[in-house]
């Protein structure tokens, strides 16, 4: 099968007026349609700035990046982000927020928003689509966050740790419902992650980046044997101490 | 939310009753300051412990007041200054918002004219009003400028802080949604500094009256500013304090 994304010797640094300083150095990979991948690494290593380069938001300084197998410069369409915090607009209702990326896209057609109630109903927030943000829950609020990414219907999805802002039992369940959203709907996604047992329970491969500048350390394929393969199964089987454990191995052997 | 009031618990009730006496409070005594004011003022006037020639007292500054009621020029005077303050303000909020998005959209242009700016909101602007009779002559027009000369500068300041103020993360957000700067401007900045405008439009009204009056200090014949020099010069303290 062709790779959905792909990364070629992808370097970066960050300028300031005091210097330069490397972020990433080198990176290649790619990632299946379908696939579901998990970056971790030392905080700071420059995680982020990875997702931010795949969505186009920087340049790349090296290296060149393939979607579908074409050259990957711009912005793409076909590349949905999902940020840390919710970023719900308080002066919006719910509904209109979902609506907030088809509004920039000048794709307010009828068909989109009866597909965003649909959605709503769908992630039970439909009675809330008239409420303000203030008014749902963390755990609400990253759904329908999730939801205003979905509707633009990108084939890539980039998460930058969308679950740390939320307590920790929310956390659980919100990455359950997410991760299984996303399987569902068959749409290849890259997480961001410092959470190594949030990695080991939603992905299908996990890249562990080093310190920085951040190169990759080792890809780490994770595959579970249960019959029904959820985050929260995983948590449960005996295979998840020994991933986890494998990881944080990989992250502290270089200290 | 509409309990009755037997279902009020007596904690509840309590609490509602303090805080009922808290407003009442509040709300007499601010009465009270004014109305001992008013009568210290008009027995001291009246007995003679402060010149009443100079500091006036309060019942002649209503007899004067209705003077003016009765002859009709108050409300022209009144009338007068309104309409000045209120079409600086309006021009001072349109021109400041304009200004500030332009800004906003240019870093550099902002970082070249801030230092101009800083300058032109330091200049001490009734200094100024006579310039501005000079070049624009004794007309309504000079005072409108001259009320808009005190706000403007600072109000352009001040939106365009809040402007860039505005969460970056939020504008990421809009970005990630292919937006362009554009709509980071459409979406996210202007609708979460709303209420930064209506603060700052509260503080130019002020600003603006402030303004409009020096103006008509110097270049008017009418208007309140002009009724306080025309008062302060026949020497009648009880029309400039009206």
């Amino acid at each position: 099968m062709n790779p959905m994304l792909e990364l070629k010797h992808i370097s970066y640094s960050y300028h300031t007026p005091d210097g330069e300083t490397k972020a990433l150095s080198d990176i290649s990979f790619s990632l299946a349609p379908g696939e579901f991948t998990s970056v971790v690494g030392p905080s700071g290593c420059g995680k982020s700035t990875l997702l931010s380069l795949i969505a186009g938001l920087m340049k790349a300084e090296e290296g060149e990046m393939f979607l579908n197998g074409t050259l990957l410069t711009d912005n793409s369409e076909k590349i949905g982000y999902m940020l840390q915090h919710d970023h719900l607009f308080e002066w919006r209702t719910v509904y209109r927020n979902v609506l907030l990326g088809a509004e920039i896209n000048k794709k307010g057609s009828p068909a989109l928003g009866s597909r965003a109630l649909e959605l709503l109903k769908q992630y039970g927030l439909e009675q809330f689509a008239h409420s303000r943000p203030s008014q749902l829950s963390g755990g609400m609020r990253q759904r329908a966050a999730l939801i205003r990414t979905l509707l633009l219907d990108p084939d890539l999805l980039l998460l930058d740790e969308p679950f740390s802002a939320l307590d920790y039992q929310t956390r659980l369940t919100v990455s359950d419902d997410i991760g299984q959203i996303i399987r569902q709907s068959g749409k290849t996604a890259l997480l961001v992650t410092h959470d190594l047992s949030e990695a080991v329970s939603l992905s299908d491969r996990i890249i562990v980046l080093t310190k920085r500048p951040a190169s990759i350390a080792r890809i780490i394929p994770v595959s579970f044997a249960l019959e029904k393969d959820t985050p929260l199964e995983r948590r449960n089987a005996p295979e998840f101490k020994n991933y986890f454990n494998l990881i944080w191995k990989e992250l502290n052997h270089d200290e | 939310m509409n309990k009755e009031i037997s279902s009020v618990s007596g904690g509840q009730q309590l609490f509602l009753n303090r805080l009922r006496r808290h407003r009442i409070i509040v709300r007499t005594a601010r009465i009270l300051i004014l109305v001992v004011f008013l009568i210290l003022w008009e027995v001291c006037a009246n007995t003679g412990i402060i010149d009443s020639f100079i500091f006036s007292s309060p019942s002649r500054i209503a007899l004067c007041f209705w003077g003016m009621v009765l002859d009709r020029s108050i409300f022209l005077h009144m009338g007068i200054t309104l309409y000045e303050t209120i079409a600086s303000f309006l021009l001072v909020t349109l021109l400041s918002i304009l200004t500030a998005v332009l800004l906003w959209c240019s870093r550099k242009l902002s970082e070249i004219l801030e230092p101009y700016l800083v300058v032109l909101n330091s200049l001490p602007k009734s200094a100024m009003a006579p310039l501005l009779i000079v070049w624009l002559g004794a007309t309504p027009t000079t005072i409108i400028v001259a009320g808009m000369s005190v706000a403007i500068f600072g109000s352009i300041m001040n939106l365009y802080t809040s402007f860039t103020t505005v969460d970056q993360e939020k504008i990421k957000l809009i970005y990630t949604l292919h937006g362009t700067r554009k709509h980071a401007l459409l979406k996210v900045v202007l609708p979460s500094s709303v209420p930064a405008v209506i603060s700052n439009m509260k503080v130019n009204i002020g600003l603006c009256l402030v303004g409009v009056v020096i103006g008509e200090f110097l270049a008017a014949r009418n208007g309140l500013g002009y009724l306080i020099i025309y008062s302060s010069q026949v020497l009648s303290c009880a029309g400039i304090l009206i």
